[in-house]
């Protein structure tokens, strides 16, 4: 595989250097670290000038959050959310705005490469905790506001890859279970991920509380 | 914005959610309240209004009693907002609801009309009255946004001094209306000369000192906002951050310990950031405390991870200690330096999964040596009517799968 070109957005200098020298250390040959960006201006900025493969997002950033970069980057650029936060409406919600997935930042640096390369290749990564977000976002227990109705269910099979993702199932140990193939888990993956960015406006906690589901 | 508050037990109270309203929240805060369609709320307020006005007037009178209530969130959220790091996820009514709600207003406004009209009662009081409530509707509005504003740190814009004299300008047309329709203009003017002269009388005698009184005491209110604040951050971060510093320069020397600590201090600090503001007795609450104590003691990170929340009751108790034992179990036996924990309720039941990636071992073999399996986690979820599997492999983890139903309590929504 070639080198992957990353740009991280963080507004703590320390944890940017933090992340820049283990993936030096760690990714040579895999991944390159070619800029960094401190708020939402910045980052705009520096994913139009360098187009990198894959851009590293704090969900929280000065100047309207990651939300807003991915908002107003060209479609198209691969970010993977990178957080502290735990809350659960602006982790779905950096997802629903286009970012391939979510980890967090305690996460090791072999995590972190597998996860870099995995959304530039197209997939997305979810975590036990985003997998547990997830599934109560459509449950409706969280209440992220609009996400459409029927359109938007997730269907049996897509409910099961989430819980044994959220169980702290790998995508290999999913398949396993299921006697599917991990190609197969990962369409499931991400076809979860186009439902919650693809919805429309509507409050899934009506929708959730008619069917007493809260 | 909220994060579902966890079922509670106690009294629930109606409110005006106020970043929700159409015009007052009432009709969104009855709607939250007695769960049913907002839509039906709605069209009872305008309908009662077509029998002698009760509908509006108990639209005032609820508006006048329900607080007004701005969205809980956690102080971190909060702050993070303020600061422009993030935005914030609810934005109002949707658009749908506010056509809605002015195509109703509209139906009903036409059918007064039309009654009115064949009544012939329309010169007498319905104009002024109109007029008058309008005018209350259009300053108790802005009071409330002026709250809401103060929650949010906004300024006051140009247009409140303009909406608040709208307001009062309407009242006082429809009073000196509803006066002259009775008696003439002479005695409104008789009135209103009294009135003013003995307004202006006042004012001259005791406004600056009024004025006076009222920024002192809303300077110093604020004041003592602020430093309890400021002292409340501080005795936290002392209570934990501080007390967590010391104890990692002790132990530098000791990478698990120092990983323990920093991990537990993370989850702290977390919770209190993050996390849900009422954290009452229920099984999502007692399962943290449970992967806090074991991350404590037993050295393992433990990852948590619920779907949906329900009030504890003799049967999730059970189902609770069960899952702290096999925590314990897998954190002391299994080797594994993690442990996955998965809670979800499913309808009327609860899920709950303790998985680790450790040594394993055979499930026929557990009679000697593992009564902690056995007992006290099998048998305890079984005496209350759920059920317990143990899958495990030797070589490849073990996971336990404890179902308890849930029998007692609520389908509560808060």
């Amino acid at each position: 595989m070639t080198e992957l070109t990353v740009v991280v957005v963080d507004d703590h200098a320390m944890f940017r250097t933090g992340v820049r020298a283990e993936l030096e250390r760690l990714g040579t040959g895999r991944v390159r670290v070619v800029g960094e960006a401190e708020d939402v201006d910045t980052a705009v900025d520096a994913v139009a000038g360098l187009s990198p493969d894959v851009v590293l997002l704090d969900v929280h950033l000065p100047g309207g959050g990651g939300p807003e970069v991915i908002r107003r980057s060209r479609p198209g650029t691969t970010f993977l959310a990178l957080s502290v936060s735990d809350a659960a409406e602006d982790v779905i919600g950096v997802i629903r705005a286009g970012a391939r997935g979510y980890v967090t930042k305690n996460i090791s640096a072999e995590e972190l490469l597998d996860a870099i390369e995995r959304v530039a290749g197209g997939d997305a990564v979810f975590s036990p905790r985003l997998a547990g977000f997830v599934l109560d976002a459509f449950a409706g227990t969280i209440d992220v506001a609009h996400v459409d109705e029927d359109l938007d269910r997730l269907t049996e099979r897509e409910r099961e890859v989430m819980r044994l993702i959220a169980r702290g199932y790998a995508y290999k140990e999913v398949a396993k279970e299921l006697f599917i193939s991990i190609k197969t888990v990962e369409t499931h993956v991400s076809s979860v991920l186009r439902k919650l960015q693809l919805s429309s406006r509507h409050e899934l906690t009506r929708w959730a509380s008619d069917r007493r589901l809260i | 914005m909220s994060t579902r508050a966890a079922p509670s037990e106690g009294f629930r109270r109606a409110h005006r959610p106020a970043d929700r309203r159409v015009l007052a929240g009432v009709s969104a805060g009855l709607a939250e309240h007695l769960g049913i369609p907002v839509l039906w709320i709605r069209v009872g307020f305008v309908v009662t209004t077509l029998i002698n006005g009760a509908g509006l007037l108990a639209y005032l009178l609820l508006w006048w009693f329900l607080p007004l209530q701005a969205p809980q969130d956690s102080p971190g959220l909060a702050s993070a907002e303020r600061r422009g790091l993030r935005t914030s996820t609810t934005g109002g009514p949707s658009r749908q609801e506010v056509v809605q709600s002015l195509a109703l207003a509209a139906i009903g406004a036409g059918v007064l009309g039309l009654l009115a009209l064949a009544g012939g009662w329309l010169a007498g009081w319905m104009v002024p009255l109109l007029l008058v409530v309008t005018g209350i509707v259009v300053v108790w509005r802005l009071f409330d946004d002026a709250t809401w504003n103060a929650w949010l740190r906004q300024t006051r814009g140009p247009g409140f001094l303009a909406r608040l004299l709208v307001g009062v300008a309407l009242i006082g047309l429809g009073a000196l209306y509803l006066l002259t329709v009775s008696r003439g203009l002479s005695a409104a003017l008789d009135f209103g000369a009294a009135l003013m002269i003995a307004i202006v009388g006042l004012g001259l005698v005791l406004g600056p000192w009024i004025l006076g009184l009222w920024t002192d005491l809303a300077e110093e209110r604020r004041e003592r906002i602020r430093s309890q604040e400021r002292a409340d951050v501080a005795a936290h971060l002392h209570d934990s951050v501080l007390q967590t510093l010391a104890l990692l320069q002790k132990n530098a020397d000791d990478p698990a310990t120092v990983a323990t600590l920093a991990r537990r201090q993370e989850r702290e600090l977390r919770d209190w950031l993050y996390g849900r503001q009422d954290a009452g007795a229920s099984f999502a609450t007692g399962l943290r405390d449970l992967a806090a104590e074991a991350e404590a003691h037993h050295r393992v990170a433990v990852e948590v991870v619920t779907v949906g929340d329900a009030v504890l009751d003799e049967g999730l108790r059970a189902l609770l200690a069960a899952t702290g034992e096999a925590i314990v179990n897998a954190a002391k036996h299994s080797g594994a330096d993690r442990v996955d924990v998965y809670a979800e309720r499913i309808d009327d039941r609860l899920e709950v999964f303790v998985r680790d990636r450790g040594r394993g071992f055979d499930p026929e073999s557990i009679a000697a040596d593992r009564m902690g399996v056995r007992g006290s986690i099998i048998g305890r979820v079984e005496r209350h009517g759920g059920t317990a599997r143990v899958r495990s492999t030797p070589g490849d983890g073990t996971e336990i799968t404890l179902t308890m139903p849930i029998t007692s309590n609520e389908q509560e929504r808060t």
